[in-house]
């Protein structure tokens, strides 16, 4: 095989790493590098320094180490019985790479991962390699994120949180039996058992940072993990109960739901559809409600909403469509539980209406600067001038609230 | 008429000062020009005529002037008035500034926020370009065309990024120039003084192109975050039309492609790798192997939310066996017994009994974590007789394997498993009681019913009674004490 170039290196295992949602470069402990010997700072919300066509961020050099792998998982485009193209990056030219984008602004930080080759914890060790050199031999006080590789030892996942901002294992698949299926070398049990360890550990590292400012942060931005979406036959209702238990068990940052979409010589074992993007936008929607808006999955998807997300309308619009007789809720004068329900009323618009209403009293025209969306919201407030009419109580409503079809426009 | 001078566009300390004077002097607003030196012509002016003799105090709630140092950045001509105005109105109206829905505020904000995005994107859209001299020192040189006057404010993110280089920015406004100790800000440059090349942009647009998945386009999203004027400058931006033209056929070659046949080098793997044996061996012929076997334990419901199978701890023939209730949230996580606050506690106590506990075997009843999801919050529930009974089993095999010469049931649930039946725990606490097979049991309290005692005098008293059964466990089985040698 001819040696491959840096660039062609480059192509292959950006290419292997982009079915991983994940590009976050926020919350992390906040660094720059004055008096350094480096470059490299962190900034609290993070930075998208681009965006691709399909509307993703990027934020950081999303890349393999390398796209071998012994693993044989239907759903990845690196699974061992695919004939994708292989390549290896050294651990210098990794961190060359990074190097070389990072002084251009392009990016971050890092966002590294691997194929599974030799073993675990060799692999693991290689990945810990590149953030080591990084941080210790190039000072570099950017971002870097380590996809943890399972079955990894305890001694190298605990390395690799004391270089890293965050490292993360993915659950890949919303069941036990999807998993074994589609990927029968990874085990749940492992996975959760590897996610409650890191838990462990940020946690106690968080304590220690309390007590002492030296102590070293071990993953300081948290962790987080990613689930398929449409590639076995779980509903959204299974999705989104299963991420609700991973964040109570874990305290991950982020849940990222992650579209199966077809990828060069696919399993025959999955299906071969467009990506399900609505759905994935529903789902992230639904997991924000049950975040920021106090909502449970069980309300979200109750009895009478099925297993599945409506694609039509977004998830808090069609709760309000079903529980009609919780509105129309008093803008001047409702609870904050009840205002962060109301289609249309984000957590900030809520903030500064709690903020104005002792002030003065709103009218309608005050929550059309406040809020983006108007035109739904009006149907389900009553402001100082305002009081929606029977359209609220009719079966209309939901015709009226939908979606226009709009005509496709050329680029 | 009173003519008011900044210096520059953006020259928020030249407008903070005049503004105070003037408020000082009540001069109202419509009588005020303002001027930036070097835009438009010169303004002259009459001295003001409204001038009342008596001077006034002007303060402002502490949020303003950040507001106003954005606002001031904006290229919207009609900004220093609106601040001045804004400052005018706050000595009346003191909560003006979260009456976000009155024109002047909202307008203010709207204008603030447009500033925020334009550094944001500058932060994001800058791409510097490498330099060599003619002795090979490196500079990066980037052209960026903001919308408003954000150089000066946005110069410390590039400072406290990129201290390590040195690195020019150059705009049509202002430019800064960092020689990595002191930042120089310069007049605006021209696009031609930039940079037109670098060898690393071939690998970043490498980059760009794979990482996009033609599967999925969403032009709009991208447009949104990425507005169409930043794309001139940017690099990768020339590659975003083909993207966009061959997405389609690429998805549907995915599609269309028949599946393969594995490579060779897949298939010397397969026959490589040891066959793994997912089920469970027929027999358990060794403790190790209950631990195993156990791992995979669906015998009750309880294994689909809790994390893992927390099986016992402590030497194979240890002479004291504590058996607990159940896993809690730390044990949950961790994948051992006892590590949580009720594990802390009940290491505190043995330790006071003078007990060693790594002599001793440490299990739980009931092997999963049972719990009620509430939010983010998992609260311990109890487990049920059906759930115990499950579990007996893992319980049996362990006692079986260790044979100890004594057990100690901490807690109701324990006592239950370890004798089938449901008794009084303050009876059995009294009693000496027996297992099936003759071997010695003690019953206690579980250490959690400690931490949930609400007064600290009882709290106290039922501490040294724990403590006192711990001692009688010493006196039992005097080698689990520590000043015996083992």
């Amino acid at each position: 095989m001819a040696q491959l170039t840096v660039q062609e290196k480059l192509e292959i295992l950006s290419d292997a790493a982009k079915y991983d949602a994940s590009c976050a470069s926020s919350n992390t402990t906040k660094r720059n590098s004055l008096g350094g010997k480096g470059i490299g700072s962190t900034t609290g919300s993070g930075i998208c320094h681009s965006y691709a066509p399909d509307g993703r961020c990027i934020s950081l050099l999303k890349i393999l180490l390398t796209n071998f792998c012994s693993f044989d998982c239907a759903f990845c485009i690196n699974r061992s019985s695919s004939n994708v193209r292989r390549a290896r990056f050294s651990v210098e030219e990794v961190v060359e790479l990074t190097l070389n984008f990072y002084k251009r602004n392009y990016i971050e930080g890092l966002f590294l991962s691997s194929g599974i080759i030799r073993s675990p914890d060799y692999t693991m060790g290689e990945l810990v390699r590149v953030a080591e050199s990084l941080r210790r031999i190039h000072d570099f006080r950017g971002y870097i994120h380590l996809k943890l590789i399972p079955g990894a030892s305890q001694e190298l996942t605990a390395r690799a949180g004391l270089f890293a901002d965050r490292v993360s294992m993915n659950v890949e698949l919303p069941s036990e039996a999807s998993l074994q299926r589609f990927a029968p070398e990874k085990r749940a049990r492992e996975i959760g058992a590897a996610m409650g360890k890191l838990k462990l550990s940020i946690e106690e590292s968080k304590e220690e940072g309390a007590r002492s400012r030296h102590a070293p942060a071990f993953s300081p931005a948290g962790q987080s993990t990613q689930m398929i979406v449409g590639a076995d036959g779980a509903s959204d209702a299974a999705i989104l109960t299963r991420s609700a238990q991973l964040y109570a068990a874990f305290d991950l940052r982020r849940v990222y739901y992650s579209a199966f979409s077809p990828i060069p010589d696919s399993s025959s074992q999955l299906p071969l559809v467009d990506p399900p993007l609505m759905r994935e936008h529903r789902l992230y929607q639904a997991d924000w409600l049950t975040r920021f808006y106090g909502f449970e999955v069980g309300e979200i998807l109750d009895r009478d909403a099925g297993e599945m997300l409506d694609l039509a309308v977004d998830p808090k619009l069609a709760w309000a469509l079903r529980h009609r007789e919780r509105f129309p809720v008093d803008v001047n004068r409702a609870p904050r539980e009840a205002l962060l329900r109301v289609p249309g009323l984000g957590t900030r618009s809520v903030e500064r209406i709690l903020a104005m209403r002792p002030l003065r009293r709103l009218r309608l025209a005050d929550i059309g600067r406040l809020a983006r969306s108007l035109g739904t919201l009006r149907h389900f407030i009553v402001a100082s001038d305002w009081r929606p009419g029977a359209l609220l109580d009719s079966d209309r409503l939901r015709q009226h609230l939908m979606p226009k079809p709009q005509q496709l426009a050329l680029f | 008429m009173v003519v008011a001078r900044l210096a520059h566009p953006a020259d928020f300390e030249g407008w903070r000062e005049q503004a105070r004077a003037l408020a000082q002097r009540w001069v109202l607003p419509e009588d005020i020009a303002w001027h930036v030196a070097g835009e438009g012509p010169d303004l002259f002016a009459a001295m003001p005529r409204r001038d009342r003799e008596d001077l006034r105090a002007v303060s402002v709630p502490r949020a303003f002037p950040d507001l106003a140092e954005s606002v001031i950045c904006h290229s919207d001509p009609g900004r220093f008035a609106l601040l001045y105005r804004l400052l005018w109105r706050l000595q009346a109206e003191r909560d003006l500034l979260k009456v976000v829905t009155d024109p002047d505020i909202y307008r203010a904000e709207a204008m603030a926020r447009s500033v925020r995005r334009d550094i944001h994107k500058m932060t994001a859209f800058v791409r510097f370009r490498e330099v060599a001299d003619e002795e090979g020192a490196v500079t990066y040189v980037a052209w960026f065309e903001p919308e408003h006057h954000i150089v000066e404010r946005a110069a410390s993110f590039f400072v406290e990024r990129f201290t390590g280089m040195r690195w020019s920015i150059l705009t049509p406004r202002r430019s800064l120039h960092w020689d990595g100790e002191t930042l120089h800000v310069a007049a605006g440059a021209s696009r031609l003084e930039a940079p037109g090349d670098d060898a690393v942009e071939a690998c970043w647009r490498t980059y760009y192109a794979s990482i996009f998945n033609p599967a999925r386009l969403k032009v709009k999203a991208m447009k949104a975050e990425m507005p169409v004027k930043y794309w001139r400058n940017l690099p990768e931006a020339g590659l975003i039309s083909s993207l966009i033209a061959d997405a389609d056929k690429r998805t549907q070659e995915m599609v269309r492609q028949a599946p393969t046949l594995p490579p060779e080098r897949h298939e010397r793997m397969a026959r490589r790798a040891p066959a793994v044996s997912a089920e469970l061996p027929e027999e358990i012929g060794s403790l190790a192997e209950a631990r195993i076997a156990a791992a995979d334990c669906q015998r009750c419901g309880l294994y689909r939310c809790a994390t893992q199978t927390v099986f016992g701890e402590g030497p194979q023939d240890a002479p004291v066996v504590f058996v607990g209730e159940q896993p809690g949230d730390q044990e949950d996580l961790a994948g051992k017994p006892f590590v949580g606050p009720a594990g802390k506690l009940f290491d505190r106590a043995l330790a006071e009994a003078g007990l060693d506990r790594s002599r001793a075997y440490v299990t739980n009843a009931v092997k999963h974590f049972k719990f009620e999801q509430r939010g983010k919050r998992r609260i311990h529930q109890r487990p049920n007789a059906g759930e115990v009974r499950a579990c007996r089993f893992w319980v049996a095999q362990e006692l079986a394997f260790i044979r100890p010469r004594l057990v100690v049931a901490l807690g109701a649930t324990a006592l239950q498993a370890l004798t089938g039946k449901a008794g009084s725990l303050t009876v059995a606490r009294e009693l000496e009681l027996k297992l099936e097979d003759g071997t010695a049991l003690v019953a206690t309290v579980h250490p959690s019913f400690l931490l949930r005692v609400p007064d600290e005098e009882t709290k106290e008293r039922e501490l040294k009674r724990f403590i006192a059964d711990l001692q009688r466990v010493g006196q039992m089985v005097p080698e689990m004490r520590r000043d015996e040698a083992a």
